[in-house]
């Protein structure tokens, strides 16, 4: 009886060994431990801009009605709020808010007639000047002409849709945290292909459900969470950095081999400002291990000559074993 | 002399098919490449495949230790401590010398030792080691969510990776070997006609 109750705790411990290994432990660490960077900007233009954000730097403004002779509060429509430290940590940081704004809005109330200003597209400040060469924006811009967003430009869409010039930051090639960065980028294609209001004002297509869409997408959580929505969604250019041309939907990668495997895409596409390194210690693409691991593309060749070592020689042994054993056969058969 | 009972040669014959299948597409996915996109059976179809498997070979473990918790082919598996290396050292002398001299198996099988000490030793480390290290890491691999992100530095999902490879590589050096020794018996395929029937033929009979 004794030994069967053992047995049985034999049992129960090994259920709760694969228990414990399954939910993790908090000795090691998790994703949600991870801390965020803060924010110690100091912009040569702040006491200017303050003056924009002390009313677009909040849900709520007030201002004195000359008209009726006494102060006003109101709602500041969402559209035209913009939080500072989203600002002072983007790349346009440095600027006054009127080196692209007219300087008129110093007045308020604003004139009506500013409403109708052109904006700045990227291309507008970054091409053809020397210094931002090495980013080729012209050719962002070839492609960007190429893409399948640019036939909706007449609707409205242009650069802004994606890169809030207020808000955007470069992340993939400054990635101290991939992660996060893969986060952010997917962030900018979510804010309007999971948000139909935003999506209606380009598009008169039905509501996409993303999640159902790649539902033949093994480990899907996964999968959004380590690569970025363009990495399968765009045609790879290897004379930029992040790809611009989105492919319409019959295009976008469905091989599971364009990534898993020994010449993965992702080389040229997530991990390409590392790719240089393309091994670390004996693993192929050994620079996507840094943050991931993918199957089929993460091989490591010492283990791949170790067990064709041991493969052979266990064949080799066999082989001898058969051998000597059908000698000792023959030579029985005879002296029968 | 009935050796093999009936549960054994269930859990036997689902749990070689099953390896079958997950070394097959185990390989297509570790060895996938674009130029070969359809390499045995093609990654798409190779991880469901292999998902599928898994649990298979999973639901089909549980009922081997619970047999074995529960019945005496547990104690098939249990070690004496009583001359354990010279048993090992005996047996892979038999195998490597003394059979081809025609002599007699040093641990011929009777109804309380089913296995000699060779076999016993590497049934323990596949059945009782290497198997869970790679059911373990497989959940690990199916869920990668739910797997550690970093061990001492390292990618929690490499380890879990380079453990679960290791382990069905070994296991399937196992099985080559394993394969092998069963045309060691009576007769080339009497040890075979023994896992399928449940009786075992010796020498002697």
């Amino acid at each position: 009886m004794r030994s069967f109750i053992f047995r049985i705790f034999i049992l129960l411990a090994l259920i709760n060994f694969i228990s414990i290994n399954t939910y993790g432990s908090s000795l090691f660490k998790t994703e949600k431990d991870k801390v965020q960077d803060t924010i110690s900007f100091v912009s040569p233009f702040e006491a200017a801009n303050n003056r924009c954000f002390k009313c677009h730097g909040q849900e709520k403004y007030e201002y004195t009605n000359e008209t009726i002779g006494r102060q006003v509060k109101d709602n500041m429509c969402s559209e035209r709020i913009l939080h500072k430290n989203e600002f002072y940590s983007s790349n346009h940081r440095s600027f006054s808010c009127t080196d692209c704004h007219s300087e008129e809005y110093a007045k308020f109330p604003h004139s009506g007639e500013l409403r109708m200003e052109q904006k700045y597209n990227c291309i507008d400040c970054h091409g053809g000047d020397e210094k931002f060469a090495k980013y080729h924006f012209e050719e962002i811009e070839t492609e960007y002409k190429q893409s399948t967003h640019f036939k909706m430009e007449d609707d409205g869409f242009s650069c802004w849709k994606c890169h809030n010039p207020h808000t955007y930051k470069i992340s993939v090639r400054n990635a101290n945290n991939l992660k996060e960065t893969i986060a952010y980028d997917n962030a900018i294609c979510l804010n309007c292909h999971s948000d139909y209001s935003r999506f209606q004002l380009l598009s008169d297509r039905a509501e996409i459900d993303i999640i159902k869409q790649h539902d033949w997408l093994p480990n899907q959580a996964s999968h959004f969470a380590n690569v970025r929505c363009i990495e399968c969604h765009t045609k790879i250019n290897n004379n930029i950095a992040v790809s611009h041309q989105i492919r319409p939907k019959a295009e976008a990668v469905r091989l599971c081999n364009e990534c898993h495997s020994k010449n993965s895409i992702l080389m040229a596409s997530l991990y390409k400002f590392e790719s240089k390194e393309q091994r670390r210690d004996g693993f192929f693409n050994g620079i996507i291990l840094n943050a991931s691991y993918v199957i089929g593309a993460n091989r490591n060749e010492y283990l791949n000559v170790i067990s064709l070592i041991i493969f052979i020689g266990v064949l080799i042994v066999i082989g001898v074993h058969i051998a000597f054993r059908i000698r000792n056969k023959s030579k029985t058969f005879k002296e029968k | 002399m009935y050796l093999y009972p009936k549960w054994i040669r269930a859990w036997h014959v689902v749990n070689a098919v099953i390896f079958l299948i997950l070394i097959v597409t185990g390989l297509s996915m570790q060895y996938t490449d674009k130029e070969n996109a359809s390499y045995v059976v093609g990654f798409a179809k190779a991880v469901r495949i292999h998902n599928f498997a898994a649990i298979v070979l999973v639901l089909n473990y549980i009922i081997f230790v619970t047999g074995n918790l529960l019945t005496k082919n547990g104690n098939y598996y249990r070690f004496r401590r009583k001359n354990f290396i010279s048993d090992l050292v005996k047996q892979f002398i038999y195998y490597s010398s003394g059979m081809f001299k025609g002599e007699k198996h040093p641990f011929p099988v009777t109804e309380e030792r089913k296995f000699n000490p060779l076999q016993k030793i590497t049934y323990v480390l596949a059945l009782y080691v290497a198997i869970p290290l790679l059911i373990i890491s497989g959940i690990g691999l199916l869920l990668p969510e739910i797997t550690i992100t970093t061990f001492f530095g390292i990618s929690g999902l490499i380890l879990t990776d380079i453990l679960h490879i290791t382990m069905g590589f070994f296991l399937s050096i196992f099985m080559i070997i394993h394969i092998y020794t069963c045309t060691l018996g009576h007769k080339p395929t009497s040890l075979f006609r023994g896992i399928i029937t449940g009786y075992h033929v010796s020498e002697e009979e």
